[in-house]
């Protein structure tokens, strides 16, 4: 009877009789020790997270930011083009019109007086990044959303979301 | 009176080193399996998680201490605390050091150095496996049980091997006082180097006594849960991986002590005795004693377990065989020596 090939990477079992060298185990034994004592000096894989953290890439996309324009000014308009981009329906926003005397918080007369993104339904696509017309929403490459106990915790309003004043001027 | 003073003061001594030996070997050995495996191990109680012992041992006594409702009580009590005397006897016979000289007298570190040293250790050693037994009997758990009845058929065959390769040593010595082998291996006079096969069938014997892997099968995880130990919770359950630290640390020290030279490293014997000699002599038995714990932790996360065949057919088949032809190369030399 012949065998088929089906290809050509059959390799066929040797089962020779243990020579008396592999039946004393004990040089086994040893090249398994030297194999495991070489591990001991080896760089270790672990990153110790909160006081180590991994080196993120250029387009890394995290957390979200609201960036102030170079008076400091918040450059959102709450047009809510972003809202309509979010493929996760994560973020909402409520618009109002601008006060007189409010000229150097809000660049433009209308402004998200509230501004929320539910950071559990966001899937960081970087959408709403490419929507915006105001270039007002970025994603942060060195800062990601950090866990919490509460499902509150994760809906992060404009305290959270808006860049701080001295950032901005700096 | 101050002679008894003193050897209270030497036993407790011995006795909390143990412990905090057994303490932070729990330590390294988790140090030590992380490293080998590429991570970082207990990092996090303490600097360097120096302080993951205590945190362990605070844990165990909070944890709820549970007695199955089926097991016999008074054994499932005596167990632990039996294992764990047994495996606190053992040092009363293992010399630490050369004698030191206090008020004009010599003073022994050695809690007693008897004529019997080396079959009062087998006794005791023997007698371990009776906590291990009674704890598994006790449980009421099949689990337990049968954990049990491998331990004490494992010590059993394996003792025999021990005891034989110990036999051609005794035959060299012509003493059982472990003092008395000590001082025989002054400079570079290691048994080890006289008797190579008997070393090496007393270290897997005494991997096989201490149930440390490869020869784990007492509790071994994968098939029996936790083995012996199973149905044992709090510090019950501390004290049984308590203890076998303890045999652990027992282990090396006779290991270094029978093959290994004790106290006595070439160079240190020479000088002249005071207190520098005999910091140095305690020194080096303490260092081959944690390479020994080093050596048994390095072997555990290398090797894979045995299979239970696999381990009654070393014992029986392969190390006793060993063991009574290295007696009688042994017996064959001394005779050729002494010129027939």
């Amino acid at each position: 009877m012949s065998v088929v090939k089906l290809t050509d990477r059959i390799k066929v079992m040797e089962r020779k009789p243990m020579t008396f060298m592999e039946k004393i185990y004990i040089p086994a034994i040893l090249k398994g020790m030297s194999i495991t004592i070489s591990h001991l000096f080896k760089k270790k894989a672990t990153i110790s997270y909160p006081e180590e953290q991994r080196p993120m890439s250029e387009v890394f996309r995290g957390l979200h930011i609201l960036k102030r324009d170079e008076k400091g000014a918040e450059r959102c308009t709450a047009c809510g083009l972003c809202a309509l981009a979010c493929p996760a329906e994560a973020i909402s926003m409520t618009a109002s019109e601008r006060k007189r005397g409010e000229e150097g918080l809000y660049r433009e007369e209308k402004y998200a007086s509230v501004y929320e993104i539910n950071m559990l339904r966001c899937i960081f696509c970087g959408l709403c990044e490419e929507a915006c017309p105001k270039a007002a929403i970025f994603l942060q490459n060195d800062k990601m959303a950090p866990a919490s106990y509460e499902r509150e915790d994760f809906i992060y309003g404009k305290d959270r979301l808006v860049e701080p004043f001295l950032q901005a001027k700096a | 009176m101050s002679w008894i003073i003193l050897k209270i003061i030497f036993i407790s001594v011995i006795f909390g080193l143990s412990l905090f030996i057994a303490m932070y070997s729990t330590y390294a050995e988790r140090k030590i399996a992380a490293f080998l495996q590429d991570r970082l191990g207990p990092n996090r109680a303490g600097p360097f998680g120096l302080l993951q012992p205590l945190a362990d041992g605070v844990k165990l006594f909070f944890k709820e201490e549970f007695i199955p409702m089926k097991a016999d009580r008074w054994l499932f009590l005596m167990g632990p605390g039996f294992f764990m005397i047994t495996a606190l006897m053992t040092s009363a016979v293992i010399p630490f050091g050369p004698d030191i000289i206090v008020d004009g007298k010599p003073f022994s570190l050695q809690a007693t150095d008897i004529n019997v040293g080396l079959l009062y250790i087998f006794g005791v050693v023997s007698l371990g496996v009776y906590g291990i037994l009674i704890g598994g009997w006790a449980s009421n758990n099949k689990f337990s049980l049968l954990g049990a009845i491998r331990a004490a058929s494992q010590n059993i065959s394996y003792e025999l091997a021990m005891g034989l390769s110990i036999i051609a040593l005794v035959m060299m010595s012509s003493s059982l006082s472990l003092k008395d082998i000590v001082d025989q291996q002054a400079g570079w006079h290691w048994n080890v180097f006289y008797q190579p096969l008997g070393f090496l069938i007393f270290l897997v014997c005494a991997f096989a006594e201490t149930n440390r892997a490869p020869f784990d099968l007492p509790e071994c995880e994968t098939e029996l849960v936790g083995g012996y130990h199973t149905e044992f919770s709090s510090m019950k359950l501390g004290f049984y991986l308590f203890a076998e630290y303890i045999n652990m640390f027992i282990s090396s020290a006779v290991l270094a002590t029978l093959f290994f030279g004790g106290y006595h490293f070439p160079g240190i014997s020479s000088m002249e005795p005071g207190i520098l000699k005999t910091a140095l002599s305690v020194g080096v038995m303490f260092g081959k004693i944690f390479f020994f714990i080093f050596f048994f932790m390095w072997v555990r996360w290398t090797l894979p377990r045995f299979r239970y065949d696999q381990l009654m057919n070393l014992g029986w088949r392969i190390l006793i065989p060993l063991a009574v032809i290295n007696i009688l190369i042994t017996g064959a030399v001394i005779l050729y020596k002494m010129g027939l």
